[in-house]
Formats: C-alpha cells, sequence, structure tokens
C-alpha cells in the first residue's frame, strides 16, 4: 500500500458515504453503500457488471441524487461539504475529478484546447469569455502534455488520437483540473500492456499528493496499483482489503465465479 | 283628408302594437334579431287590422256565424284570402277541429309563409321557382298544378304575431296527438315554450293521455309553469315543487318571474313562497353547472381522443427510433384525402366509404411512412435534430403535392347519417354522436395498438429495440426493418387519425398543421415510448383546453395551456410516464 | 493550425488592430466584411447618383430586396451562432426576430401621429378603431427613438433569458426543446393574433410614415437603412467571431459535442447556453427591427413556425458552425425564393422541402463544409472538387478556422 502523508486533516476521511441507497424504477442500484477514503489514499474498486460501480461516481459527483444516505467531502478550505447539494459543475470546482469509462475527451477540438478548457479556475461565462492565455498557462499545458506524452499531437484534433491516446488525454484534462479527489473508471481499457504499466505508475506518482479512487476490471492493473481494495456487489460493499486478501475471500469467489 | 286620419291612427296602433307583441313575445322568450325583424314586417302588414278596431270587431262577429256553419276544409280554407287577422285566428282554430289529414300541413304552411293564393282566382296555392323565374303554382287543398305565374300574380296570406303564437301552439295540440312519439316530444316542447293560461286545458287532457313518460315530464313542467301563476298557494308550491331539478330554460325563467313578481308582494305566505323558489333557482342553476361541466369534460374527451389519434404514432416513433417526425402532421392529412378519395369512389354510400377508407388511409399513409424511413430517415439515423429538418422539409414537400393535385381548397367528406345526431342525457345537456363516435374509435385503435405491442412478435421485437437497441440487434433481430415497420406503424396510425378529423374539420391541405404542435405537446407532456403516457397526456390536454375555453375563450384557452406545458417540462423534461435509469440519458 | 500561418499571409490585417486580430486566419470572413462594405458602398451610390435608365443604376426594389436579405443574414447569424456553435436547435428565432420588429414597428407607429386615418394623435388607427380610449402602459416611451431602440434588444433579450433559465436550469435538451421552443413561438402567434393584445392583431402594424423624421418612402432613407443593415451584419460577425474564438467559444462547442464532459469539467453549462441564447435572441431582435422599415409591415405572421424552421435551413444549406456560411446560406436560399416564387410559385415549397432533405442527407456541413472537405480530399465530395477545381470557385473558401487562438 503506498499511504502518502496526509496533507491535512490527520484521520478526517476525505470522502464519506453512509448508508446510500438508489433506486431506479424499483432496481436498487445502491443499496445502503458506505466507503471512506481517507486523505491521500488510493482504492480501487472492484466488483462485477451492475454493482453499482459508475452510479457510486454518479452520487459522488452529483449527477444522481441518491434516495437516502449521506455524501461528506471534506474540502481544503470549506471542510465537511454535504456533496448531494451540488450539482456536476459545482462538484467539480470543488476539487473532485472524474475521468468516465468511455474516454470522453471533446472530439472536435484539439488537444491542446481540451487541455486548456480543463485546466483549473476561469469557470465563469464572463472570465471565458474574456480569458487571454498567459505564458504561465501555457506552459502548465506543455508540461501535461509531455507527461501524457501527447506533445507532438497538441494541435491535431482529439477526435484523431487512438483509444490509448483519448484515455490519456482524459488523464491529462483530469490533472489539468488539479482536483484533491480523482475519480477514475476504467482507465486502462483499450491500452497496451505497456500504456496500462505507464498509467499505473502515473496514478502512484498522483496519489503523492491527491487522493484517488480507480475503478477497472484489470487486475494485473490493481496489482500494479499496490492499494486498498474494496469489492462492490449488488450496490453494496462486499469485502475490503488488501488486494490478496479479497481474493481469497470465498465471497468474492463466489461473485465472481457464480454460485 | 280620410286618408291622411287614417294613416295617423296607422302611426299610433302601429307602435302601440309593437309593444303589445313585444310584451306577448316575452312571455313566451326573449326575441331574438330574427324575431325582432319579423316583428316589424308583420306589424307594418299589420297596420290595417289595427287601425280599424271598431270595423273589424263587427265583421269578426258577422264572420263567425257564418265560419261555424262550414265544415270542410276546402270552404273554411278559401274564407282566408279576404279573412283579417282576428277571422283567420278563428278559422285556423277552426280548421284545426277538422278531422281532416291536410289540416296540419295546410296549417305548418301558413305559419311557414308558404301559402299563397292565386290573385285572379282566389285559389290557394303552394309556389315552386322554375327556371324561367315564374312559379308553379300548386293547389293547396288538391294538390294539382294550376299552372304559372310571376311572383306578382300570387300573394301570400299574412300572418301576424299574435296568429303565430296561436298557430304554433295549434300546431302543437294537433301533433301532440300523433302517433309519433318524436313528433309529440317536439310538439310537448312548443307547448312548453308557449305555456299560458288558455293552454292548461289542453295540457292536463294531453298528459292524461300520455303514455311516454318523458313527454309526460315535459308537459307536467308546462303545467307547472302555468301553475306558478295560480291563485291558490297550494297549487303554487306544488308548482314549485315540481320544479325542482327541471332543467328546461322556461322552468328556470318562469321561476324567476315569479320571485320577482311576488318580491313587492309582502305577504307571509309568499315570502316563504319566495325562498323556495329561490332555493329550486339555487338547485336547478347548480344541476346547470353541473351539466356545463359534463358538456365541458365531454368536449375535453372528444378533442383528447383526437389528440390521442394523432400523437399515438408520433410517440411511437420517437419512443422506438428516437426520430421526431414533423411530417406526420401530413400522414394524417393524407389519411384525410384518402377518406375523400374513397367517398368519390363510392359516392352513395357515405357511411360505407368511411369503414373502407380506415384501412385504406392506414395503408397509405403507412406505406408513405415506410418510404420515408427507407430513403431519408434510415441515414440520418442517432442524429434527431436533422432528421427533424429532413421530414420537415418532407412535410412541405407532401403539402405542396396535395396542393398541386387537389387544389388548395378544402374538400368536402361526407358525415353518414348514422353519424350525425344527438344523444339527450337530460334536458340541459345534448352530446353529438360523432364525438362519441370519435372517442370510441381512438379508444379502440389505442386497445388494438396496445395488443399489437404486448402480444405480437412484431409488438416483442419492437419494445426489445425501444429498450436496448444494441442487444436487440445482437440478438438477431432486423432492426432496420422493425424501424421501418414502426415508422410505417406510426404513420399509419396518424392516416387513422386523418379519417377520424376527416368527420370534424376541413379537409385541405394544412390540415395536419393545425394538429402537429397539439400532437407534440402530447407527446412531450406524457412521455415517450409508454402508451398510457400518450393518453393521459392527451386526455388532459384536452380536456384543460376545453375547461380554460368558456373562462378565457378559445385562442387564449391554448396559449395557457400551451404555457403551462412549456412550464411542466422544467419540473420533469422527459415528461408524466418517463424511463428512468441510465439508458435513457445518453 | 494554419491560424498562425494566415497572420503572415495577411499584414494588413494587424494594422486593423482588434478586428484584425478577429479576422486573423478568417479569409472567409474577411472576404465577406470586404465584400459587405463594398455592396453597403457601392448600392447606395449607384441607387442616388445614376438614373433609372442607367446601366449602373441600382433600382430601389432591389436596394430595398437586398436589405431585407442583409437583415435574414444576420437573423441567420444569430441562429448559427447557438446551433452551430452550441447545438441549441431553437425552432423559435422568429418569435425573437418578431419581436424586434414590433418594438421597432411601434416607434414608426407612435411617428404616424396625427397623419393617421382617423388622425389621432395619441392612439394609433387600430386602437381608435376598435375604441381604445387611452394608449396602453406598454405602448409608453415608444415615441422615442432611444427607447425603442433599447427595447429592440431588451424584449428579446428578457424573453430568451426567462425561457432560457427554465429551459437550460432543467435540462430540457435536444428535440425536447426544439419542440418547446417550436411552441413558444406558436404561443405567441397566437397572442399577436388577438386584437386586444394592443398590436394591430390580424393587421399589424404598417402605414408607417417616417423615421427620426426621415421619410420611409425616400430613396436617402432606404439607402441609409441599407446601410444600416450591412453595418449590423459586419457587427454581429464581428461579435460572434469574438465569442466563438474566444475561450467561451471552446467551451460552447464542447457543450455541443459532450454536454456531459462539460459539466464534469466544472462549467456550468445552463449559464454558457443561456449567455449565448440571450446574445442570439438580441441578434435577431435587431435583424427585426432593421427588417420592419425595409418592407413596411409587421404582423403575426412572422412568428409563423414554418418561418423560424426555414432560418434553420439557410444555416444548414450555408454551413452550420461557420458563420460566414450562415450568411452565404440566407442570401441564397432567399435570392432563390424570391426568384422561384416569382417564376414557378408553385415548384417553390418542393425545392425548399428538397433543400432541407438534400442538405440533412448530402451537406451536413453545408456549402462551406463540402468545399472545404473538398479541398482537403476528405470522402467522397472530393470528385464533386474536381468540378471546382480550375475556377474561382476553389479559391473562395479558405479553411475558416473557428479554433484558432493558439
Amino acid at each position: 500500500m503506498s499511504l502518502a502523508i496526509p496533507k491535512h486533516l490527520e484521520n478526517a476521511p476525505i470522502l464519506y458515504l453512509d448508508g446510500v441507497s438508489v433506486s431506479f424504477d424499483g432496481f436498487k442500484a445502491l443499496n445502503n453503500l458506505s466507503l471512506c477514503i481517507e486523505p491521500g489514499e488510493m482504492r480501487a474498486i472492484i466488483g462485477p457488471n451492475g454493482a453499482g460501480k459508475t452510479t457510486m461516481m454518479d452520487v459522488i459527483t452529483g449527477k444522481t441524487r441518491p434516495d437516502t444516505g449521506t455524501v461528506l467531502f471534506n474540502h481544503k478550505e470549506l471542510n465537511e461539504l454535504d456533496l448531494t447539494q451540488y450539482d456536476e459543475a459545482e462538484v467539480a470546482n470543488l476539487g473532485v475529478g472524474r475521468k468516465f469509462q468511455k474516454p470522453s475527451v471533446i472530439e472536435t477540438l484539439t488537444v491542446f484546447e481540451n487541455l486548456e478548457l480543463a485546466q483549473k479556475g476561469g469557470r465563469g461565462v464572463w472570465q471565458a469569455l474574456m480569458h487571454t492565455l498567459t505564458n504561465e498557462k501555457k506552459q502548465k499545458i506543455q508540461n501535461t502534455l509531455e507527461l501524457i506524452a501527447l506533445q507532438d499531437k497538441a494541435q491535431d484534433l482529439a477526435a484523431n488520437l487512438s483509444h490509448g491516446q483519448k484515455q490519456w488525454l482524459e488523464i491529462g484534462m483530469l490533472i489539468s483540473q488539479e482536483p484533491e479527489l480523482l475519480l477514475i473508471d476504467e482507465p486502462a481499457a483499450g491500452m497496451t500492456d505497456e500504456e496500462t504499466m505507464k498509467t499505473a505508475e502515473l496514478f502512484k506518482t498522483l496519489a503523492k499528493n491527491h487522493s484517488l479512487v480507480v475503478v477497472e476490471h484489470d487486475m494485473d492493473f490493481i496489482a500494479a496499483l499496490d492499494c486498498k481494495v474494496t469489492v462492490l456487489n449488488e450496490g453494496s460493499v462486499l469485502a475490503e482489503g488488501s488486494l490478496a486478501s479479497v481474493q481469497k475471500n470465498q465471497q468474492v469467489i463466489d461473485v465472481y465465479l457464480g454460485r | 283628408m280620410k286618408r291622411i286620419i287614417t294613416s295617423l291612427i296607422c302611426i299610433f296602433a302601429f307602435s302601440s302594437g309593437v309593444q303589445a307583441n313585444a310584451k306577448s313575445d316575452n312571455l313566451i322568450k326573449p326575441p331574438g334579431f330574427a324575431d325582432a325583424i319579423e316583428t316589424l314586417a308583420l306589424a307594418n302588414t299589420g297596420n290595417s287590422e289595427l287601425s280599424q278596431p271598431k270595423i273589424e270587431s263587427e265583421k269578426n262577429n258577422s264572420q263567425s256565424t257564418l265560419i261555424s256553419s262550414i265544415k270542410s276544409l276546402d270552404e273554411l280554407a278559401g274564407q282566408l284570402i279576404t279573412a283579417d287577422y282576428v277571422t283567420k285566428k278563428e278559422i285556423i282554430r277552426n280548421i284545426a277541429t277538422l278531422k281532416d289529414s291536410r289540416a296540419l300541413p295546410f296549417i305548418e304552411s301558413i305559419l311557414q309563409g308558404e301559402l299563397f293564393y292565386i290573385k285572379k282566382s282566389d285559389q290557394l296555392v303552394y309556389r315552386q321557382l322554375l327556371d324561367n323565374k315564374k312559379y308553379l303554382a300548386v293547389s293547396a287543398l288538391n294538390g294539382s298544378e294550376l299552372g304559372e305565374f310571376k311572383k306578382r300574380k300570387l300573394k301570400k296570406i299574412g300572418i301576424n304575431n299574435n296568429l303565430r303564437g296561436e298557430m304554433k301552439t295549434i300546431i302543437a295540440t294537433l301533433k301532440i296527438t300523433s302517433t309519433d312519439p318524436i313528433l309529440r316530444e317536439h310538439a310537448a316542447l312548443e307547448i312548453l315554450k308557449g305555456a299560458n293560461e288558455n293552454t292548461l286545458t289542453l295540457i292536463d287532457l294531453a298528459i292524461s293521455k300520455e303514455t311516454d313518460s318523458s313527454i309526460n315530464e315535459i308537459l307536467m313542467t308546462a303545467q307547472a309553469i302555468i301553475h306558478l301563476k295560480s291563485v291558490d298557494p297550494l297549487k303554487r308550491i306544488d308548482a314549485i315543487k315540481s320544479l325542482e331539478d327541471s332543467l328546461y330554460v322556461e322552468s328556470r325563467n318562469a321561476l324567476m318571474l315569479f320571485i320577482n313578481e311576488n318580491k313587492l308582494n309582502n305577504s307571509e305566505t309568499s315570502k316563504e313562497e319566495i325562498t323556495y323558489a329561490q332555493e329550486t333557482v339555487n338547485g336547478i342553476d347548480k344541476l346547470v353547472t353541473l351539466n356545463n361541466v359534463a358538456e365541458n369534460i365531454y368536449f375535453g374527451v372528444s378533442l383528447g381522443s383526437v389528440l390521442l389519434l394523432a400523437a399515438i404514432g408520433l410517440a411511437i416513433t420517437f419512443g422506438v427510433m428516437g426520430v421526431i417526425n414533423m411530417a406526420h402532421g401530413e400522414m394524417i392529412m393524407l389519411g384525410a384525402y384518402t377518406t375523400f378519395v374513397i367517398q368519390q369512389l363510392m359516392p352513395n354510400h357515405a357511411g360505407l366509404s368511411l369503414i373502407v377508407a380506415i384501412p385504406a388511409a392506414f395503408l397509405v399513409s403507412g406505406l408513405m411512412g415506410v418510404l420515408i424511413e427507407r430513403t431519408v430517415i434510415r441515414h440520418l439515423y442517432g442524429r434527431p435534430l436533422e432528421t427533424l429538418l429532413a421530414t420537415f422539409g418532407i412535410s412541405l414537400v407532401l403539402q405542396q403535392a396535395v396542393r398541386s393535385i387537389f387544389g388548395p381548397l378544402n374538400q368536402d367528406v361526407l358525415t353518414p347519417s348514422w353519424m350525425a345526431g344527438t344523444f339527450t342525457v337530460n334536458a340541459g345537456l345534448e352530446l353529438t354522436f360523432n364525438r362519441l363516435y370519435i372517442i370510441i374509435f381512438s379508444l379502440l385503435v389505442l386497445a388494438t395498438l396496445a395488443v399489437v405491442l404486448k402480444k405480437t412478435l412484431f409488438g416483442l421485437q419492437m419494445r426489445a429495440v425501444t429498450m436496448n437497441r444494441p442487444m436487440a440487434s445482437s440478438m438477431g433481430i432486423r432492426t432496420g426493418w422493425v424501424d421501418a415497420l414502426t415508422f410505417g406503424l406510426g404513420s399509419g396510425i396518424a392516416g387513422i387519425a386523418g379519417v377520424a378529423l376527416s368527420q370534424l374539420t376541413n379537409v385541405g391541405p394544412n390540415l395536419g398543421q393545425a394538429y402537429i404542435i397539439d400532437s407534440f405537446m402530447v407527446v412531450v407532456f406524457g412521455g415517450v415510448g409508454n402508451l398510457w403516457g400518450t393518453l393521459v397526456g392527451a386526455m388532459s390536454l384536452g380536456i384543460a383546453n376545453k375547461v380554460f375555453e368558456p373562462m378565457a375563450g378559445a385562442v387564449l384557452a391554448k396559449i395557457i395551456v400551451l404555457v403551462a406545458i412549456i412550464l411542466f417540462i422544467q419540473k420533469r423534461p422527459r415528461g408524466l410516464f418517463a424511463l428512468k435509469g441510465r439508458a435513457v440519458e445518453d | 493550425m494554419s491560424t498562425l500561418h494566415n497572420t503572415s499571409e495577411n499584414p494588413k490585417a494587424l494594422k486593423l488592430g482588434p478586428i484584425g486580430t478577429l479576422l486573423m486566419g478568417d479569409k472567409g470572413g474577411q472576404r465577406l466584411i470586404m465584400a459587405l462594405i463594398a455592396v453597403a458602398i457601392i448600392f447606395p451610390f449607384c441607387n442616388l447618383v445614376f438614373s433609372e435608365g442607367s446601366f449602373l443604376h441600382v433600382s430601389t426594389y432591389t436596394l430595398t430586396l437586398t436589405g431585407k436579405y442583409l437583415c435574414y443574414a444576420l437573423l441567420a447569424l444569430s441562429v448559427d451562432l447557438i446551433w452551430g456553435y452550441c447545438g441549441i436547435l431553437s425552432l423559435g428565432h422568429g418569435a425573437f426576430f418578431a419581436l424586434g420588429g414590433y418594438a421597432m414597428g411601434m416607434y414608426l407607429m407612435r411617428q404616424i401621429g396625427d397623419r393617421g386615418v382617423y388622425g389621432n394623435a395619441e392612439l394609433p388607427d387600430f386602437m381608435v378603431f376598435l375604441d381604445w380610449k387611452e394608449l396602453p402602459w406598454y405602448w409608453f416611451g415608444f415615441d422615442q427613438f432611444w427607447f425603442a431602440s433599447i427595447m429592440v434588444l431588451v424584449v428579446p433579450g428578457i424573453l430568451a433569458f426567462v425561457f432560457g433559465w427554465l429551459a437550460f436550469r432543467s435540462r430540457v435538451t435536444g428535440v425536447y426543446l426544439s419542440i418547446i421552443t417550436q411552441a413558444l413561438t406558436y404561443a405567441l402567434m397566437l397572442a399577436f393574433f388577438r386584437n386586444d393584445m394592443g398590436f394591430g392583431g390580424n393587421n399589424g402594424l404598417t402605414d408607417f410614415k417616417d423615421i427620426l423624421g426621415f421619410d420611409l418612402q425616400s430613396n436617402t432613407t432606404r439607402c441609409a437603412l441599407f446601410i444600416a443593415s450591412a453595418l449590423a451584419v459586419i457587427l454581429g460577425y464581428l461579435i460572434s467571431r469574438f465569442i466563438t474564438t474566444s475561450k467561451l467559444g471552446r467551451v460552447l462547442v464542447s457543450i455541443r459535442d459532450a454536454e456531459m464532459r462539460t459539466r464534469f469539467l466544472g462549467y456550468k453549462v445552463e449559464y454558457y447556453k443561456l449567455f449565448v441564447f440571450v446574445v442570439s435572441a438580441m441578434m435577431a431582435g435587431v435583424a427585426g427591427a432593421l427588417y420592419v422599415p425595409q418592407v413596411g409591415i409587421i404582423n403575426p405572421g412572422e412568428f409563423t413556425p414554418i418561418y423560424s424552421i426555414e432560418i434553420i435551413i439557410w444555416v444548414a444549406i450555408g454551413g452550420r458552425g461557420t458563420l460566414f456560411g450562415a450568411v452565404i446560406g440566407a442570401i441564397a436560399v432567399n435570392y432563390a425564393k424570391t426568384y422561384f416564387t416569382g417564376a414557378f410559385a408553385e415548384l417553390w415549397l418542393f425545392m425548399l422541402g428538397g433543400l432541407f432533405v438534400m442538405a440533412t442527407l448530402y451537406l451536413p456541413k453545408g456549402i462551406v463544409g463540402f468545399i472545404e472537405d473538398a479541398k482537403q480530399g476528405n470522402g467522397t465530395s472530393n470528385r464533386f472538387y474536381l468540378l471546382f477545381k480550375n475556377t474561382p470557385f476553389s479559391k473562395w473558401f479558405s479553411k475558416q478556422s473557428s479554433k484558432g487562438s493558439v
């Protein structure tokens, strides 16, 4: 486990979910889910299809309102915030970044413009209208481009990138947002083994000064992340612990292999 | 000199005559515009009667003795030509007492101003306008043709308003003994309109003979209205009692008159009677309100049914394919034109042609729908806004095509006789049959559709494609064909809606445009992919429109409903019965 | 991409200051503005200086007709701004156009004064006819040109703001939004048809006499209105260009293409949509205000939903998401309309309908996009490009890039 030293608020969790339930037309997507992420922690979340992983992210990021339960986020300055009171944009601006399962970059803009849009600050309409790109900001984008190895493609339309490159671009956008907490949905999908390992390395670097929640199916990738693992099933937590301990858990084996 | 004096008297008498006429009219019914004109016209011709009261009464005496001795219609009728108004009344009364089958049509023809006489020969005739602008005179007594005459050679048997009222009652008395219950009912209503002391005995007699309960009710109402003026307080109370819940306009008017007249009278009994009468009026008013509400709901439901028919196809295509078909209104129009064409092909069978038109319109519009889907919409899949524009273009082409073929004017589509007529719920509430048929028809269509969707393989495939297109496709469902057939089905139902609409509105190239926005509103309000949503949406919209209409007027009502929907969609952006969950949000 | 190179090709642009910077790399835009300026000078000049028989004479009819097209061009720009760049398909922009027109019409109506049929200095003729005794409150102030001018912006702006605030906040999108915008303009049409509304009902506002004291029938006034329309299109173009090349423009594009993603980047999508919707509605209002004095009438027919959809086809034909494409589309389609409704009235609706289908099926990017694609050799349209290759056409349209501020 690579537990970085919490920058602030010792032991108070950065993300705290308690008794969260969501149902769609009678189907319980989340069922009394409780989860606790410490500041600076990296957490991997696994679970079969329909376990509620994406719905959980929807709840945290304000896309879906939970029927019951609390979702608290420990903001650097504002302290405990009830995330269910904010919409997606507000949650994002509070410092929760999200990467989607399907790589979603803005295909009709260039790689550079994608990063420019993601760059922290200037979210207001008027600010956007009067926005000028300072050298400092340009430099930052340049740095991110190097980090995600797309500096040669800066002026290409995002639509022309390969699947893996899009994933990287999206990770780059996530970093540009400078969030405190990153929610990452299946980052390794469509990547080569080499890219997958590079991604894992990148996340480990990020974990030094961010909190990360990573949803993934690729067990090698999770092993490479080397962090605490939470197993979701039918909308609630089935098991929690190191990857090794979880893999030995009989219930987890049953769920994955079928009873 | 004498003439001048006479005419002066005439003027004086004329003005007082109008007053008298107006007064007697008021008791019967408030005169409408047409009545007022008639009153004037009659008063003009009536001058002679009123200007010579003295001479007239003498004449009257002498003639009445003469009349009583004559017993045949032919002879009595002959007297009409020279008789003055008072005598005419006497003559007509006498004719009525004759047991002659010609009496009723004869008196009716006088009332309608259709009885003339030939100036030269004093023969009573009916006239027919011929092509050469002359009139053919037909004897009123034996039906034989008496030759052609110029207009001024024939003179009408004049009547005045007084005589007119009398004749109506006389006709009613004749009809009330008819064997045909419909005729009797009309007669009873006529009697109710003209109820006064003079007709009381007649009414009593009719009641004792009448076997039909609804006709009896009308007669009893008339009787009660007359009894309100009785000097016997018990009779009056009884009368009020029997007027409870009576929905005839005359009942309420009589009660109000009764209240107003007796308010001046301060005795204890009349006070009680007034309160009682007032309560009765209040009760009637409540019933009338209830009737109005029921009627508005009926209109609302019938409008809702039309909207249901118009919108249901739209909801299907939108639900399954995510496609808004702007040419949907034109599919309705095609259905209506199909009805028109089929009616032209079988001109003598209005009813049958309507029934044939239903499957025909379904086929015409449905095939057009499949054609549009295969040639245009298929290529725009996943681009709903572009589809909207393309189908709008198609709607323009179809409109212009119809305009080029059939011309820009509205076409006449006949309504079969079994769709005309009304259904009487109570005296104040009559519902038209055509609306009732359309309500039933739309519900039948809805039910059929529900069965098709639930019980057939096509329905199953359609639902599968609605819920999860890629999965349905991977299970071997040919989604392309399902799309085409769905579009065809939606369009076909629009065609059927066109058949229904051809019975309600004008059939013209713009027919579809009139309903398309309302149909959209139904879909937006009810939500897509759900027949119940469409049903509830259509009915709510129909009823809301018709409930606001009496308060705000038709246009404002429509605006209110539109604005209400725009506000509603804020609360539920995907309609009343929206699908929820992850699948819908993409 | 090509933007930086274009700067060096156009040193003139740099001299022009902020406007030049704005048009940097927008060859189509530069040409369009040059053309507009030229037309704004030449047309009135030829109308006023050369006499009627002269070869160089531009008739007042042509002048007014072209002025009308320019108003449509501005309207098309406003629609392109929200549809082309933000993906909001408004089927109700005709309503904003008409509202701007009514605001101007009300001013012109009050300018008539006692020269109306009834000679009432205070009340317009139709109010006298309806037996109204005093001016309704919402007619106050419209005797002042400055007030009417503000209302031309404010009335469509406020309607767009209220409607947009309700719709965007509750995330009504796609065809749903299109349909309720259509319902909005339909409701307004019904309302304006009512005599009780106090806007002249069926007949609308007409029989205008003069504007700012100048006779509307005189050639000079018409020339002035023509020049004003051309300037308005230029200004509208520059404003649209400024918006679309700013970071806000890129946010709009990302809302158009990935609305959810934009939200998760922390942008309040509803505010952005609201902003551009209101700006667009105001532009449409100005277009309406310039249109009314030139055609001399405004009536509820302008609210007809079909007209609003027609605007969309101008933009679609010209090239959605390219500003000068919208201008070209508006002028081209309307020129065709004038020609065909005159020559073959029956054919026009067939053609218009056909245009809708063709544009969506075969010209998804409009004329401009088609030619761009052709030049780049993309897809099947390459073959068609060969047809234009050695004609002036091929050089007419440069690669116009909305994404070039790097």
